[in-house]
Formats: C-alpha cells, structure tokens, sequence
C-alpha cells in the first residue's frame, strides 16, 4: 500500500471512531475515551513530529502550533471541535502535498527534453548508451521518433527535426547533411548520422534544463518579501495568543478563561504562513516553465517580475529586428529585363567573395558559366568590370558609374545600390539589403499593446537605412551610426529617462552587445540556440531569433505578476479577517483551520495557472 | 565550489526556507538555495572545508524536519 493510501486509510478509520462518539450516547468516561482515539488516530503523527521538533528546538513549527490548538480545544472541553480540527488539518495538508505533487509533475513533464540515450557507432557495431557516455566526435544515429541526444553535425541523411522543445516553434526544420543540429529535438521522418560536437553535459539541452531548474535560485522582491514576512508572522500570531488568552480573564470582569483560551487558540491555528510559502514561489516557478515552453528563457523570478515592469524596449537592429543576412530586394532594369540585368551582374560579380556578390549569386538561382566571363578587373573601391557573353559590364557604386561617365539614378532606398552598364549604356541598377524579420512589425505593435512607452533601435549602420528601417517598423526613436561604445551611452541616457520603477529591456542577438546586455535592467538575448556567449550574457534568452516573444514575455510576467498578487491579498485578507474575527470571539476553529490549509489549496491550484501558456500567447 | 544535491521527503516550504537561513549563516558559504519545488539544495562553498560543512548541513536539515535526507 502507498503511503498516500495508507494515510487516507488511517484518517477514514479515525472519522468512522470520531463518528462513533459523536452519534452514539456514551457515559462522559468512554465519550473522552472515544474522542481521544479519534485524536490519537487523526493526528497522531502531528504529535510525535511535534515533540521530536520541540527536542530539536523547532518552536512555532505547523505540527506543534496545531497541537497545541487542538489540544487546547480538549481542556476547554470542545471534544467533537478538538478532533474535527484536526481530521480538518490532515485532509488540508493531503489535498496540499496532492496539488504540490501535480505541479511538480507537470513542471517535469514540461522539462521532459532530456534524451534518455545515443545510439552510438563503435567497432562498426550499433550501441545503445546513456549519453553522458559519448564523447566529441563520436558518430551517433538517430532514428525517426527519436530524440536527438547530443550537439552534432549531420554527416549522412536528411529528414525534418521538431524543435518545439527548445524553441516553441511548431514548423519542423529541414535538416540535410552538414546541418547543425541540437540535442533535444526530435527526429521526425528520416535516418541521420550525427558527429557529436559537444559533450552531453555541455550540449544544449543540459544548459537549458540547468537554467530553468535554477531560475527559481533567483528570488523575485514578493518571494523574498514573503520570506521575511512569515519569519515575523508566526512569532508575533503566537504571542498575541498568549496575551489574548491570559490578559482579558485577568483583567476584564466577567471573561472566562475557557472563553478566551479558545479565542486564542483560533490564532495558533492561523498562525502558518505556509498558503503564501509554497504558493508565491510555485506561481513564479510557473511563470517560467511556461515561458520555456515557448522557447523563452528567462534566468530568475527577479527577472520574470523585472519584465511585467518594462518601459522602455531597446533593440539592436541587425540580426534582431533584420535577419542579418543580405538579399536582393529590388531589380530595376532600364532598356533590358529584370532577368538579364540580374544575369549580366551576376556573372560579373562572380568571382568576388564580397556579401554583395553572394546574394546576388542566389538570387540569380542558376549555375554561374564561367566559360562566359572574361577579363575580370575589381576597382578597388567602385566595383567591377567584366566582359560577359562579350558585352563590357560595369558593375558597381555610384562614384564607378561617375567615372565611366554613365548617366544614373536611383529612388530613395535602403541597402546597398548595385549601378550597371553594358557596353557603355546604362542598364539599371539592383539593391541589396538586409531583410526585416516576419514578425518585427508585429512585435512592435504587440509591444505598444502590452503598454511599452517607447520603442528604440540603435545601430551601427548608415542613417539612411536605420531610419528607413525604423520608419517600417514603427518604431519612436532610431539611434544610427553608433559605434558598440555608443551604444552604451545611448543606453545609459534612456535609463537617465525612464521613470524609477519602470525598467528598461534591451535586445540584442548576444554579438558584440554583452556589455549593454548588461547595462539594460533586463538584457534580452534573440536567437540564443547554440550561442553560449547570449545564454551567458543575457536575463532572458529567446531560443528562436522572433522578435515578437518579447511581448509574450512580458505577457507571462504580468500574468504571473497577477496569480502572485491575488494570492498574497487574497491568503493576508482570509487571515485577517479570521484573526479579527476570532479575537471577537466571532469565528470558531473550523473557520481558523479553512484559512490555514484551504487557504492554501486554494492559493496552489491559483498558482498551478502560471505554468499554463496556452494560444493566446503565442 | 558549487553543487547540487536531490532532497528526498522535503515536505514543507517553510521548512526549507528555515533550512536556507540556517546554513547560510555557516562559515565558509558562499552561497545557498533550498528549491522546495525541485526538492533540491544548491550549495556554493569554500572547497578546503567542503566536506564538514555538508555535515553540520546534514544536521541542520536533519534537525528542521528529521523525515528529510539528502541523497549524496
């Protein structure tokens, strides 16, 4: 029998003898005795765990506390009260240790990423092991339903990865030979040979399951507010027990000690902090779980509460708000066709290695022929020229089409302007920039919805194009051409702004930007998978590279920020107004037992709702 | 030095928060977290007496609920 079972077998058994007595007219002799084995039953493990703490010097502990009201309650003559309180109690803390254990459980099954074992080759032989056991380079296979055990490089196969567990993300990615992949996801359809790069303890599901295990080391204000709170409660409930049982029947004509005994006993009932002990903790615990279901870390509760405060939002612009890759966005021929101008400039461009050359490369889709390029010359500086299919290309900036003498123009854009000719006339120009990301306007509207006050994007990149990026996105200030010293300072003056309460968030793909990462009251780290520097660096790392989580982090901390605020008002409220009422002789035992322990159930299952993320969220 | 260690049976939040108290107040402790949700103790200490100090911490959990043992 478990000992869940048992314990609710013992309890049954002492309610059926606290019946017994109750329904049945006994002499007072056998009805004492009767009562007394219902105690005895009840709550003889509180006893014993009672005394055992008194012999270690554990005054004011919950066992002690509701022996003494109990037994208290006996010697006023309150038999039936006596052991119903009790019977109260125990079912309270079963109902208690039943919610904590769910909690928990589901707090598990939400860290459930950890792959049990590797298949690894050794001596041309297929082995099963704990991954701890593999080391770097290793070969392992992983095949379809299974989890990925280790960091690797794929070697053979391709198939499609689930990465839900780290990223929150529910489009599986494609994975081909000499993709890097992450242990942690699964393998949905095909058979990968994987070369182990990391080693179990370093890979990233380990480090993101040390993270949020030890996230809740870091204590928000309200925890460490309630943990100073129930060290002064307890004394101070028990004292004004004590006064409240001697002083009045001394004092006050009339009072009788049974009377005022009783009233005080009702204190030492409610005397427990424990509603707000579990329940505050397991509300911030909540909140990040849940947020690391969405593939959002956050590294501490101070920094879950530190969010729901956010005024300001700063953003780095390249591979935060913009993909940081570079791409051709606009093709506009003059006299040829968008095709040509994109062929001619490819093939002259072709045996550059700058960015510019690459991304028109794979815009150009097909196979470059270098059998049609001939005299290739780079102008440092300008560009290039090249003959192609025997026609002179010029490719290049606006100061190369000055000196061949080439009459250009171009509208208002942001990147980088490619201008061509062929053969001495003007063909068009194409322009290459960096890509905004799906979802940077909508973050930032989200953002503006959840209440930010101001949005703020430092660059390092030209003024033209952080602006015009800033201006797509909607965003209040833009901060361009800073260098990463700058980027400090002009952090630095938006904190000088910002109200005292208020805090300032800033996000950063984790390059280059730890030192404002730190600065910032809340460092924010975009796209952290697989980059330990960001995972170091940063409070809060976003697994994908979504801007818009930031919104649904905050989301999360105000929601938790709510749960933890209902539950200090609502168990605080519930005890005062049964200690008020007790000391006016008003509430009896039973009442005092429901704010101890029903309190607390109550305030668990509140918090169990933080650990729900559901649609609207993401 | 840092490590972590499984509490088995730590059945009450207030007892763990006692725990926390009473060992941080121990010589050599740099750090220290009793994590009532995940059941467990994180301790930062000084590596010369590392070893007495998880003895008087086996005491101090021991005496605030004697049900609870650490899982070396």
């Amino acid at each position: 029998m478990s000992k869940a079972k048992k314990e609710i077998f013992r309890i049954g058994a002492g309610t059926l003898v606290l019946i017994i007595a109750v329904a049945v007219s006994f002499p007072s002799y056998l009805n004492l005795a009767f009562f007394l084995a219902a105690y005895f039953i009840i709550g003889g493990d509180v006893l014993w765990r009672a005394i055992r703490n008194i012999l270690h010097g554990q005054v004011f502990d919950e066992n002690f506390l509701m022996s003494i009201a109990t037994i208290g309650a006996f010697f006023v003559g309150e038999y039936p009260e006596a052991v119903s309180v009790m019977l109260f109690y125990q079912v309270g803390e079963m109902f208690q240790d039943y919610a904590v254990n769910r909690s928990r459980k589901s707090i598990s099954s939400l860290m459930d990423i950890r792959p049990d074992y590797a298949n690894v080759k050794r001596n041309g032989e297929l082995v099963t092991v704990d991954p701890e056991e593999v080391a770097i380079n290793e070969i392992i296979v992983v095949k379809a339903g299974e989890k990925i055990p280790l960091d690797g490089k794929v070697i053979e196969g391709h198939s499609l990865v689930d990465t839900s567990a780290l990223t929150g993300e529910s489009v599986p990615r494609e994975i081909n030979v000499s993709s890097e992949v992450l242990s942690g996801c699964i393998n949905l359809n095909g058979l990968l040979t994987i070369q182990v790069a990391k080693e179990f303890g370093e890979s990233t599901v380990s480090k993101i399951l040390d993270l949020v295990e030890n996230a809740s080391n870091k204590k928000a204000k309200r925890e460490n507010f309630i943990t100073r709170f129930a060290r002064y409660y307890t004394p101070v409930v028990v004292i004004v027990a004590v006064i409240l049982a001697v002083v009045p029947p001394l004092l006050v004509p009339g009072a009788t000690f049974s009377d005022w005994i009783y009233r005080a006993l009702t204190f030492l009932v409610v005397s427990c902090p424990c509603a707000l002990v579990i329940s505050i903790p397991l509300g911030f615990f909540g909140g990040i779980g849940g947020a690391s279901k969405l593939g959002i870390l956050i590294k501490g509760g101070n920094y879950l509460e530190a969010l729901a405060a956010t005024e300001l939002v700063v953003f780095d612009k390249t591979g935060t708000l913009t993909k940081g890759t570079f791409k051709v966005t606009e093709i506009n021929p003059v006299g040829i066709s968008d095709t040509e101008l994109l062929e001619l400039t490819a093939h002259a461009e072709s045996y550059s290695n700058h960015p510019i050359s690459q991304s028109l490369k794979n815009a150009f889709e097909s196979e470059i022929d270098n059998s049609r390029i001939t005299d290739v010359e780079e102008i440092p500086g300008h560009g290039v020229k090249a003959v192609v299919d025997g026609k002179t290309v010029y490719a290049g900036n606006s100061k190369l089409m000055e000196k061949v003498g080439a009459v250009y123009s171009h509208n208002k854009t942001v990147g980088t302007v490619v201008h061509v000719t062929v053969n001495g006339v003007y063909a068009g120009y194409i322009v290459i920039s960096d890509e905004i990301k799906e979802d940077s306007v909508s973050a930032i509207a989200k953002l503006k919805a959840c209440g930010i006050h101001k949005t703020v994007m430092l660059t390092g990149d030209a003024k033209d194009v952080g602006e015009a990026v800033a201006e797509t996105l909607g965003l209040d200030e833009v901060y361009t051409e800073l260098l990463p010293v700058d980027k400090v300072e002009k952090v630095e003056k938006l904190l000088a702004e910002k109200s005292p309460k208020g805090n300032l968030a800033f996000a950063g793909d984790g390059i280059n930007d730890a030192p404002v990462l730190s600065r910032a009251d809340i460092g924010i780290a975009m796209g952290g998978l697989g980059s330990d520097a960001a995972i170091e660096a940063a409070d809060v790392v976003i697994m994908n590279d979504e801007p818009s989580k930031i919104a649904t982090a905050i989301a999360i901390s105000k929601k938790t920020l709510r749960i933890v605020n209902q539950n200090i008002v609502f168990a605080l409220g519930v005890k005062a107004i049964v200690l008020a009422m007790g000391a006016f002789g008003i509430s009896n035992l039973w009442e005092a037992v429901f704010a101890d322990v029903g309190v607390s159930v109550i305030a668990i299952l509140n918090s169990a709702r933080a650990l729900r993320v559901d649609n609207t969220f993401k | 030095m840092k490590k972590n260690y499984r509490l088995n049976d730590l059945g009450c939040a207030n007892c763990a928060s006692k725990m926390e108290r009473e060992i941080s107040k121990l010589e050599g402790i740099n750090s220290v977290t009793v994590n009532f949700m995940m059941q467990k103790l994180t301790i930062d200490a000084v590596d010369e007496s590392f070893d007495d100090i998880m003895t008087s911490v086996q005491k101090i959990i021991k005496k605030i609920e004697p049900d609870c043992t650490i899982k070396m």
